[in-house]
């Protein structure tokens, strides 16, 4: 979807941050125990393991939602959108509870009824066989859909509306755009489609070459 | 420094908000202590870029095994014992001369775990999320990396489920080090691409 997570070619960032040296894991005690929340409460949420779903939550978050508290606020944020969705939490109930916490007295909403997806994925992980053939091949010119959609993909912004070349033809996977929304997995063939940086950036683009692995449906041939 | 509690009618500060949610899903047993430590133990402890400065190490001193990394990286990796999440379907690059690899997420900070660990946090920077796609050459360059004219760059946007991991060029004057000594020379920096492995 066209939110505040598609990040690729967005201006306005300022410089980037070189690397620290031994930086650890977890900054702050409170970002390990965000991370691990979060990666527990997709079952919770949403019955089983649902990867797509999570970033889809990531992805709707407003700005500040998404950046002021960092990448593991952004996850803590994103759980929390992923409970209430689910009425597995009452929305506001985590700000109750934090500021009875630090000593307020202030009513936290009751448990509402959960409202859990009725899912489970047909096996671990993402990687899925498909009985058919790919249907592009390595070396073929493709072109990516200009695709606005609604809810979630994995096609970028910058990546919509250009012509490419199939690198390499990887395993089929989840897909998704369906996924995400508990609407099927809908395995599909990824391709390595490789884009000139003049083809995505203009003709004053200094010169190099992205890849970006793409989805089946997100392609279509050039001729 | 962040405020850990915040006043009396403001929201209240991130790091208060986790330990709330802790609170509302432990008490209602649906979250057990014991695998929120497990989870946190694992990554801070076992799984880290150590695993990849190893797989790196080992090609370097091992051409067959060099052969099979760049073929199928996930088998050639699981060899070495390093598998699990965001590694499913692992395809490892190799950096030359003449040829440079460097790999983000735009979308979101999708990352080789089973071999890199949790990323860090330049990688989780807006900024080099947004930029690397459309200026590597000047993003490398602020990070410290300059490229001649003449090496090639691509840029590896993970946007599925396929994590990459970048085979950096072995320091000339390394000829007389054992794959043990190797192993501390190479950074995660360098198996994402964005710096290259330094002779000791």
């Amino acid at each position: 979807m066209d939110g505040i997570a598609d990040l690729g070619g967005t201006p306005g960032w300022g410089p980037v941050h070189p690397p620290r040296r031994d930086e650890p894991v977890f900054e702050e005690p409170w970002q390990g125990r965000a991370f691990a929340l979060t990666s527990l409460s997709g079952r919770i949420a949403f019955g089983g393991v649902n990867l797509d779903a999570f970033r889809h939550a990531l992805e709707r978050l407003d700005r500040a939602a998404y950046l002021d508290d960092g990448y593991y606020g952004r996850w803590l944020n994103g759980a929390e959108l992923m409970l209430t969705d689910s009425a597995v939490l009452a929305p506001g109930a985590i700000h109750a509870r934090a500021r009875n916490l630090r000593g307020e007295h202030v009513e936290e909403p009751p448990i509402p009824e959960p409202a859990v997806p009725d899912y489970a994925p047909s096996a671990e992980g993402s990687l899925r066989s498909v009985d058919t053939a790919p249907a592009f091949a390595v070396g073929e010119r493709v072109r990516t859909k200009p695709m606005s959609v609604p809810g979630h993909t994995r096609l970028p912004g910058y990546a919509r509306g250009h012509t490419g070349i199939v690198e390499a033809v990887q395993p089929a996977f989840v897909l998704p755009d369906t996924n995400a929304h508990f609407q099927g997995e809908n395995p599909q063939y990824v391709y390595s489609v490789r884009f000139d940086s003049r083809e995505l950036w203009g003709a004053d683009a200094e010169p190099f070459a992205v890849t970006a692995e793409l989805f089946e449906n997100y392609l279509e041939t050039t001729s | 420094m962040t405020p850990t509690h915040g006043g009396p009618g403001e929201a209240p500060p991130v790091a208060l908000r986790t330990e709330a949610l802790e609170q509302l899903l432990t008490e209602r047993g649906l979250i057990d202590p014991k695998a929120m430590n497990e989870v946190i133990t694992t990554y801070e402890t076992n799984v880290g870029p150590l695993n990849g400065a190893k797989v790196v190490a080992r090609a370097w001193t091992d051409p067959e095994y060099r052969r099979r990394l760049l073929r199928d990286g996930t088998t050639a990796i699981d060899e070495l014992g390093f598998s699990g999440r965001q590694g499913e379907h692992i395809v490892v690059v190799e950096n030359t001369a003449t040829t440079h690899h460097v790999v983000v997420c735009t979308l979101c900070s999708c990352y080789p775990w089973p071999v890199l660990g949790l990323p860090p946090s330049w990688y989780k920077d807006p900024a080099y999320r947004a930029r690397v796609v459309k200026e590597p050459r000047t993003v490398l360059s602020e990070m410290g990396l300059e490229l001649g004219d003449d090496v090639r760059i691509t840029v590896h946007d993970s946007t599925s489920e396929v994590r990459w991991l970048v085979l950096p060029e072995r320091p000339a004057g390394t000829e007389h080090l054992s794959e043990e000594q190797l192993v501390p020379l190479v950074t995660r920096e360098a198996m994402v691409g964005v710096a290259k492995v330094a002779a000791p």
